[in-house]
């Protein structure tokens, strides 16, 4: 007996982003599975961190977003984050004067109780900081901080914007250890130019060019031809650890 | 990650769906039919021996109307001035009275320290003002945004406490300084020369307005539109915003210096009041209420607003207020009061101001219009 | 020396009037963007609320408990009135930066005529309650009582400030949305409660700010509030509104600059001197509007 496709956890379909003046997202469309790691790609600028800020209702949209069913397009942001959606962003967004216990703290959500466990489990440096102020933590320890604060709750979705951009290639792999461990439990959404990470949590692969998508498929079928990999991505390798390009926003 | 966000976040698309002008309906009215109506108007009025009961003491030529009128106008041509800046090149300024103030109290002292005529204490003035504006201008615009707004309503406060204090003995303290009318032409002394302090006004607003109008149209114009719009975008293109925003203060600082002499010579006198913050807020005010950016907002606005200002303190003055319950009296005898609550009500409700009036009661009509028909 | 005593104290006392006034104006502007002119409309309700409190209402008075009675009636209407108008005027326009702006600025001018009309543009006697009247002898220093009420008092509102940013979870949220309020919403939380929350905390203490500032001054007018808020404002500038210890510290410094620059200078030019110092900022690291764009006001 076959199953039905199940169906998507997020659908968006033909999203549009204009910031001041210039036409970012012209026409987004796809969907992310109810479970496994779905990558958004693309060279820098094309629109990715656009892409999720939409979806979260952080930039005024035109479009449709479903989540769960729940048509959340005319959703403010607080509302969407309530449904179960965590949040990474690119810069980690954690509160600098804020002591990492106050960061969690403040990511509670009424209702549920956190897994402070499961987080000082995963990231025991933040227990030991608990006292210390955000804003003096190393740049891995951030990004500790601000995962560890999405798996505070049971959250439905992960939207995870380049985990590894800008860290210590040691640091790194420990960030690819701590998304690809999270990835098994929870659905994410993630935005990565560091391809080893993609390849390694695998799953599928959204491809952004100039605001619109012009490839979907699976991450490895994508990165296992080379030619294809370098004609969307422009990168030639695609096995090894990445020193990762500077630059702009997604 | 401190994206400007909102709650109900807004389309952005661009304006595509745009109702339909039936450009039958709309008869091609020539750029100048405006101005010109607006300029005969102001050259007929002191001609007029049309009584408008309640709205002027006198006859429209009568000293007193004209008086009004010109302070009006003045300040029209003030606020045209600084809609150059807030309304056109998009920089929030809360320091604009220190021009007109500069030009106003220099004009004043020197007339009174050096005895020096009109015409030179104004040539003087004027320049001064204009340089002050050009040093401050160029330190200020430095920053942008709220922290531009707050070093020039520091240095205006500056200005504004060495008045008042008065370290010198010379601007006359919290009393001010009046005009001295040895230095000034017999034409413009007297009640009955009233008129001609009207003309001089008139003169101002053409060249304020004239010269606001005239920029705008010019290439530079559009640069400080492009500033107005994305000053990123601007630079990004390989023009630097630095010195159009330098030079559009500079010229506004003119104008305003300009009409602090004009100012002078139609009070008769200066007082600290033109110096203070909240000056340059009613500016804000004037500005907002006639519609910030366009042509004849500030100028409306202004008009309306010192109107408003002056007729009810006559009133308050006369017996008119005083059959009305103290209840009511006490507030309308404040203008401030009554302006202040109207100019609230107008940013909830006619956001563009006066002069975006027939424009949304023109589609108001044209919705009810397609509604009527649509039954 | 005893000068200098004189002077530290006094400048010590105007930066804790500043403070009272700055405290609120830099969580309202932090938070949601607001530059609240109509702060310096709750100054002025405050103090003639307590004046009014302290001549008519019964229980309250000009001296003793009754005194405090005054107080915290004028500390009322002030926190009223900042909510009516958060709740009434700024909220309907939220997003829209410039015409809140622009309201606040309306009210700043409406309120205070408001004022006038009803007790007049002259300046009305504060009562002034024994206790703080006359003289205490600091090191050789005559320093007036009162001086000591405001640095008490504001310590107090610091001491209160500090433990609601870290002991309640609407504490914590302000500190977190004054550093990043889109990050916030994006954790699920709905900053526009605490709006009206920061914006009733505002009108609190510049409410207090009227009060005691009737005392400094020993008496009350309509605009008094509208002169103090400039130099609030250039507190909120070179203090930030990340930090509240920042505001006091930078709410001290202005205080302590203006005391002594009145006093070593021509009179009246030491005002002159707190101007340079926020130019001086301004420009060479921009304070704490470090990140407000021109965007966000035209």
């Amino acid at each position: 007996m076959s199953a039905a496709p199940a169906a998507p956890l997020l659908d968006v379909a033909d999203l549009h982003v204009w910031i001041e003046g210039s036409h970012i997202l012209q026409g987004v469309s796809f969907t992310v599975a109810d479970h496994g790691v779905t990558s958004l790609l693309g060279r820098n600028g094309v629109g990715k961190t656009t892409t999720v800020k939409a979806v979260l209702g952080l930039v005024p949209r035109t479009g449709r977003t479903v989540f769960a069913g729940r048509d959340i397009t005319a959703d403010p942001t607080h509302a969407i984050a309530s449904l179960g959606i965590g949040y990474v962003p690119e810069d980690r967004g954690v509160f600098a004067g804020l002591t990492v216990a106050e960061n969690l703290r403040l990511a509670e959500r009424r209702g549920q109780t956190p897994r402070y466990e499961l987080v000082h489990d995963l990231f025991p440096e933040l227990a030991k900081r608990a006292a210390q102020p955000a804003g003096t933590l190393s740049g891995g320890q951030q990004q500790m901080l601000a995962i560890g604060r999405v798996l505070l709750n049971e959250n439905r979705l992960l939207i995870v914007d380049e985990p590894t951009k800008g860290l210590a290639p040691r640091v790194v792999a420990e960030v690819a250890d701590a998304v690809a461990r999270v990835a098994e439990e929870v659905p994410v959404l993630l935005v990565e130019q560091n391809l080893a990470l993609v390849r390694r949590v695998a799953g599928q692969a959204v491809v952004v060019d100039a605001g619109r998508v012009v490839h979907t498929g699976a991450v490895l079928d994508l990165l296992d031809d080379a030619e294809r990999t370098r004609e969307l991505l422009g990168v030639s390798r695609t096995s090894a650890p990445a020193t990762h390009p500077q630059g702009g926003t997604a | 990650m401190n994206v400007d966000t909102e709650h109900a976040p807004r389309t952005s698309a661009p304006a595509a769906a745009q109702p339909i002008v039936d450009v039958r309906r709309t008869r091609r009215v020539p750029g100048w039919a405006a101005p010109a109506v607006v300029a005969v108007l102001l050259l007929s009025l002191p001609f007029s021996t049309l009584s408008l009961p309640g709205l002027f003491e006198g006859t429209l030529n009568s000293p007193s109307t004209l008086h009004l009128l010109a302070t009006c106008l003045v300040f029209g041509g003030l606020a045209t001035s600084y809609d150059l800046l807030y309304g056109r090149v998009g920089l929030l300024s809360f320091g604009h009275a220190l021009y007109f103030a500069a030009g106003a109290y220099l004009a004043a002292l020197l007339m009174w320290t050096l005895e020096l005529p009109l015409l030179w204490s104004a040539l003087i003035a004027v320049a001064s003002g204009t340089a002050l504006a050009l040093v401050l201008g160029a330190v200020s615009l430095r920053v942008s945004g709220i922290a531009l707004a707050m070093v020039t309503l520091a240095f205006a406060q500056a200005g504004s406490i060495l008045v008042i204090r008065d370290p010198g003995r010379m601007t006359g303290g919290e009393e001010g300084l009046a005009l001295n009318p040895d230095t000034v032409p017999g034409a413009f002394i007297g009640v009955v020369n009233t008129v001609n302090l009207y003309w001089l006004a008139v003169g101002y607003v053409v060249v304020a307005v004239g010269v606001v109008w005239w920029l705008g149209a010019t290439p530079v114009g559009r640069v400080w539109q492009g500033i107005r719009a994305n000053e990123q975008r601007v630079s990004v293109l390989g023009v630097n915003p630095y010195p159009y925003k330098l030079a559009a203060f500079t010229v506004a600082g003119a104008l305003a210096s300009l009409g602090g002499v004009v100012y002078l010579l139609v009070s008769g006198g200066v007082t600290p009041a033109i110096t203070t913050a909240e000056f340059t807020l009613t500016l804000l005010v004037m500005v907002s209420l006639g519609g910030a950016g366009t042509r004849w907002g500030p100028l409306l606005g202004a008009v309306v607003y010192t109107y408003v200002d002056h007729r009810l303190l006559q009133l308050a003055a006369s017996d008119v207020f005083d059959t009305l319950p103290a209840v009511v009296r006490a507030p309308l005898s404040q203008p401030l009061f009554i302006l202040g609550t109207l100019f609230v009500l107008l940013v909830f409700f006619f956001p563009g101001g006066l002069t975006a009036l027939p424009g949304r009661i023109r589609a108001a009509l044209r919705g009810r219009g397609r509604a009527a028909a649509a039954s | 020396m005893s000068t200098v005593v004189l002077l530290v104290v006094t400048g010590l006392g105007l930066g804790a009037l500043y403070f009272l006034i700055a405290s609120g104006l830099s969580l309202i502007f932090g938070l949601m963007d607001v530059l609240n002119f109509a702060h310096g409309a709750f100054l002025s309700i405050g103090a003639y609320a307590t004046w009014w409190a302290s001549g008519h209402l019964p229980g309250a008075g000009s001296d003793g408990f009754g005194f405090l009675v005054s107080v915290a009636f004028g500390v009322a209407a002030g926190t009223l009135a900042a909510t009516l108008v958060e709740l009434g005027v700024i909220r309907p326009l939220y997003g829209r930066h410039r015409e809140q702006i622009l309201v606040t600025v309306g009210l700043s001018l409406a309120v205070p005529a408001l004022i006038q009309a009803v007790w007049g543009a002259d300046p009305l006697t504060f009562p002034r309650p024994a206790l703080v009247s006359g003289t205490v002898s600091l090191l050789g220093a005559a320093i007036p009582t009162d001086r000591f009420l405001l640095i008490a008092v504001a310590g107090l509102v610091l001491a209160g400030l500090l433990l609601f940013g870290s002991r309640t979870r609407y504490g914590l949220i302000v500190r977190a949305g004054v550093e990043d309020r889109a990050m916030v919403t994006a954790l699920g939380i709905d900053v526009r409660k605490s709006f009206t929350l920061v914006f009733a905390i505002g009108g609190a203490a510049a409410a207090l700010a009227g009060a005691l500032g009737g005392l400094y001054f020993g008496v009350v007018t309509p605009f008094q509030g509208t002169s103090l808020l400039i130099f609030a404002f250039i507190v909120v500038v070179i203090g930030g509104t990340t930090s509240t210890v920042g505001c006091a510290v930078a709410s001290v410094a202005v205080g302590m600059v203006q005391q002594f620059a009145n006093y070593y200078t021509v009179a009246g030019l030491g005002d002159i001197a707190v101007v340079i110092v926020l130019a001086a900022v301004l420009l060479t690291r921009q304070g704490g509007l470090a990140g407000a764009t021109a965007g966000r006001v035209a």
